[in-house]
């Protein structure tokens, strides 16, 4: 992991980020009866030029962090200040130009592609309409350079997206994703439907692509073990919270929250004689409904350190070592 | 900074077939269905032709050859006015296609814009207009084309206005619902990540995906077109004289002469029966060979 | 499910509204002045106090929503104008033929189903044999067929097989007697239009029926029945036929429509004094009244046989009645 391009400027900073999806039920009129508290306050930063993990279970949010960064859905709350402009309170007249600065690419290789467009009008599609390029010579050319630099062959340019393997096609989602010059990426479970060999070339383009072009992602997983080679920093999300934020290095070596300590007991280790001495404990429990989080600390019902004061207080993160944040009382250092 | 992976060799190689193969390719696996399409390709190309191919004018009176049998002369007989069945037959063609198609089409287009815009704007628009469709939807085909008769009187362009109205919401509703399981999908939260606006993600990358559904709405409107104006110049309220219509035809004489003349009651609807048939095998053909999961391009 | 009841009934209401209002809508862009065009006999000349007299008498002469609030009112309290062809109220004249309507309705329903479940359910066992092959000819023959045409054709063969079976041409009577008066003079009427209408009907549901059925047959518990050693007719009647019946109720609903369109059309081919004959009356006759109180009372029809259907569906899918 190269730490050399690394600002210690944010590029992005996120503060009380919410994202409630309403419930509704009724006869007539349609009242609603909750909430989905999909976000429900999280704060982190990225810095330029660096990786940042965002990890957790399937609904804890992470993906609509995403969206929310992307502004494909609008935050009910919070700040999402990107070069100092809170991009969360703009409105959608005003997104065209942060589009070209922020842009995605998205997990499913098969469903992120539309099938009735050949590959090269894919990527060659936001190039024309932001304009970037309007001879149609130059821009083909510009097409071909964004495939090689992905690793394919131009000629890839002329087919459809049935016609090529997952690998291929998500390499023409990063092409897409690179063709308007962007700053910062969102690569949700960019690599979670490939493939294992597959990961890890998709793995090394994103980091020889960060190099490359100076980009800053915001790496959104489940595998941890992938989160590890990519990341300079990871932050460990659960029911829409912010549990645990530190140096990558640091987090695996030492995590402090309980939920963290669980996710990574539950990642095997390769070598057999250590994983043999492991003492596996997993949590008990299941993670409970986003409508009707539980009171105070979410994560109070299956913690195994919890007690009375966790349900009824909500933990901040406090920084309990140097860079590394964790949201929990009981963590003492 | 060099690139540590590879360029991909070319492993996955599909075959590519031209729209000649493909179509081939449906004949061989459809054989109902290319049935169904040459009954149709028959009709359309005696509508189109009917002057050279038909032996006589569909209109000639001739009082010497009144209500006759089947024979050389006239190969299905003629009617009580001594005109030429075969003919009136052919030119019926003509005019049944050109409802049919003028309904489908009118109507499937108006649906695709109304189904694929509610689906894509949602919210109160959505709303609304499903209201309001769900309305139109309440009343029977032939009911609201009779309504609509009523009251701007009959003739071809009536006629047409008059089917194609109640079968506007019923193609939005279909379009509308795989319109809206497009919506969700990755590449059109990617087109707004890219900052394309509505059009543009409506007309590049929604509606080129809904082109099955679409397409066999199309054949099965055709049929159900031609049914509705056949009844509707049956019931004399639709196609009058002199345009010939199959279901003109049929009307009054049919059923004084239905005993001592059946062959003028059986032609005419058997082309009506045959045409729709023609397009309900086409179209459940094409359903079959467009369903995704059985596709082989 | 209760909430899915109630929700479901009140839908009714904003719909018909909506369809009075279109109903409503469509009379008032009627070219011209109806009063003009009633009682102008074609040549321009007409009297002014007459044509403001049947304005009033129509109450043309009032505000748009009180016309629309009248109609609607009217139409909840069952008066629905006097006709303009006959001069007698319009409930009066559909009153009369309604009960002939109502019973080939009735009947097609019934013969459509007591005919095509028990094909489609052969079909569906005997699933690529020449018998199924047969019956799915005979039911997309059944779409494509006009219903008039049908008709027609019915009348040909009673006609000539009377002749050729009682040396005299027999017709099915058209005056209506109801059926507990004389059971056999009233379904030797009804029985061949009924047949007509429900042709499509049956098409329709023999082909729901047998896919139905052959996704049922696919299932596992069908396998267990099986190899228990239960008898094939029971694995049938007992476990299989119930499941694959579901979706045919919901047919009933959408067919409601093209009944009643082949109503229209089949009481003409029979001469039958039925409702639909006297649409296509109205509509021919230009009485507005009628023609627009038919269409109201086609639409409500439509839409409460919709919504019992519904109602129907939710309580016999075990998975809706328990939510």
């Amino acid at each position: 992991m190269s730490v050399a391009a690394i600002d210690a400027k944010p590029l992005l900073e996120v503060r009380g980020l919410q994202m409630h999806f309403p419930v509704t039920e009724g006869i007539v009129i349609n009242r609603k009866v909750g909430e989905v508290k999909a976000v429900d306050g999280i704060d982190f930063t990225v810095r330029r030029g660096e990786t940042l993990g965002l990890v957790g279970e399937s609904g804890c949010g992470k993906t609509t962090t995403g969206r929310c960064i992307l502004r494909l859905e609008r935050p009910t709350a919070g700040e999402i200040l990107y070069d100092g402009v809170d991009i969360a309170k703009l409105e959608p007249k005003d997104l065209l130009s942060l589009r070209r600065r922020i842009q995605v690419i998205f997990q499913d290789p098969y469903s992120s592609l539309n099938p009735r467009m050949k590959v090269g009008e894919i990527i060659a599609e936001p190039i024309m309409v932001h304009g970037l390029e309007r001879n149609p010579a130059r821009r083909a050319a510009r097409v071909r350079e964004l495939l090689s630099v992905c690793g394919l062959d131009p000629k890839f340019a002329d087919r459809y997206p049935h016609e090529m393997s997952g690998g291929q096609r998500q390499r023409v989602g990063i092409a897409r994703a690179l063709a308007l010059e962007p700053e910062f990426i969102v690569c949700d479970e960019a690599v979670s439907a490939l493939d294992v060999s597959i990961q890890a070339q998709i793995v090394n383009l994103l980091e020889d692509l960060r190099g490359q072009f100076s980009l800053t992602y915001l790496f959104i997983a489940h595998d941890l073990s992938v989160v590890r080679h990519l990341c300079q920093r990871v932050a460990v999300m659960y029911l829409g919270r912010v549990v645990e934020l530190a140096e990558c290095d640091e987090l695996f070596d030492n995590p402090l929250h309980p939920y963290t300590k669980a996710l990574l007991a539950a990642v095997p280790v390769p070598d057999p004689t250590v994983e043999a001495g492991r003492t596996f404990r997993p949590v008990r429990g299941e993670v409970p409904s986003a409508i009707n989080p539980p009171s105070g600390c979410v994560f109070h019902p299956r913690c195994p350190i919890a007690v009375e004061t966790c349900k009824q207080m909500r933990p901040e993160l406090r920084e309990v070592r140097p860079a590394h944040w964790v949201a929990c009382t009981e963590v003492r250092v | 900074m060099t690139i540590a992976s590879p360029v991909i060799v070319d492993d996955f190689v599909e075959i590519r077939r031209s729209p000649w193969q493909r179509a081939w390719l449906f004949c061989r696996r459809q054989p109902l269905g290319t049935f169904g399409m040459v009954i149709v390709v028959i009709m359309a190309l005696a509508g189109l032709c009917a002057e050279e191919i038909a032996p006589y004018s569909p209109t000639a009176n001739d009082f010497a050859a009144m209500t006759e049998p089947p024979s050389w002369a006239h190969w299905l007989g003629t009617d009580q006015f001594g005109r030429d069945q075969l003919s009136r037959i052919i030119y019926g063609a003509r005019t049944a296609l050109i409802v049919g198609f003028s309904c489908a089409m009118i109507a499937s287009v108006a649906g695709l814009v109304l189904g694929v815009g509610s689906a894509y704007f949602g919210g109160r628009l959505d709303l609304y207009l499903q209201g309001v469709l769900d309305v139109v939807m309440a009343f029977p085909l032939i009911i609201l084309a009779l309504a609509v008769v009523a009251i701007f009187g009959t003739g071809v362009h009536n006629v047409i206005t008059a089917i194609t109205i109640p079968l506007i919401p019923r193609c939005a509703r279909v379009l509308r619902s795989s319109a809206l399981s497009i919506r969700e999908v990755p590449y059109v939260d990617a087109a707004r990540a890219c900052g394309f606006g509505h059009s543009r993600i409506i007309l590049r990358h929604m509606v080129p995906n809904v082109v099955a559904p679409f397409l066999i709405l199309l054949t099965a409107f055709v049929g159900q077109a031609i049914l509705a104006e056949a009844s509707l110049s049956y019931l004399g309220l639709g196609v009058q004289e002199p345009v010939p219509a199959w279901g003109l035809m049929l009307q009054g004489g049919a059923e004084e002469y239905a005993s001592t003349a059946p062959w003028i009651a059986v032609f005419p609807g058997l082309a009506i029966a045959l045409t729709v048939f023609g397009f309900s095998l086409f179209g459940d053909a094409l359903r079959d060979a467009l369903d995704p999961k059985l596709r082989d391009r | 499910m209760y909430r899915y009841i109630i929700k479901r009934i009140l839908l009714v209401i904003p719909t018909l509204l909506g369809a009075a209002a279109l109903v409503f809508l469509l009379m008032r862009l009627i070219p011209g002045d109806i009063c003009v065009v009633r009682l102008g006999s074609g040549g321009g000349t007409f009297d002014e106090r007459a044509v403001a007299a049947c304005h009033a008498q129509l109450g043309l002469d009032r505000p748009m929503l009180l016309q629309f609030v009248d109609f609607v009112w009217g139409f909840v309290r069952g008066d629905f104008g006097i006709s303009m062809w006959s001069g007698k109220p319009v409930l009066t004249e559909i009153a009369a033929r309604f009960p002939v309507s109502l019973e080939i309705a009735i009947m097609a329903v019934v013969v459509a189903n007591v005919i095509a479940i028990p094909l489609g359910t052969l079909s569906a066992l005997k699933q690529n044999s020449p018998i199924d092959f047969v019956i799915r000819v005979f039911s997309i023959a059944g779409l494509a067929t006009p219903s008039f045409w049908l008709g027609i054709l019915l009348i040909l063969a009673i006609l000539n097989i009377s002749h050729a079976a009682f040396g005299a041409p027999w017709m099915p009577p058209i005056d209506y007697v109801p059926i507990w008066k004389d059971p056999l003079r009233n379904l030797s009427m009804v029985i061949f239009p009924a047949l007509t209408v429900g042709y499509r009907t049956s098409a329709v549901t023999m082909r729901m029926t047998r896919s139905a059925m052959l996704e049922v047959l696919r299932e596992d518990y069908i396998r267990t029945a099986r190899a228990k050693g239960l008898v094939e007719h029971l694995i049938i009647n007992r476990h299989a036929l119930k499941n694959a019946l579901l979706p045919v109720v919901t047919l009933i609903g959408i067919e409601a429509a093209f009944l009643i369109g082949g109503l229209v059309v089949t009481e003409q081919v029979f001469n039958l004094n039925g409702i639909g004959r006297l649409f296509v009356q109205s509509v021919q006759n230009q009485d507005y009244t009628m023609t627009q109180a038919l269409v109201m009372l086609v639409v409500t029809a439509f839409v409460l046989t919709n919504t019992v259907v519904d109602l129907i569906y939710a309580w016999l899918d075990p998975r809706i009645r328990y939510q």
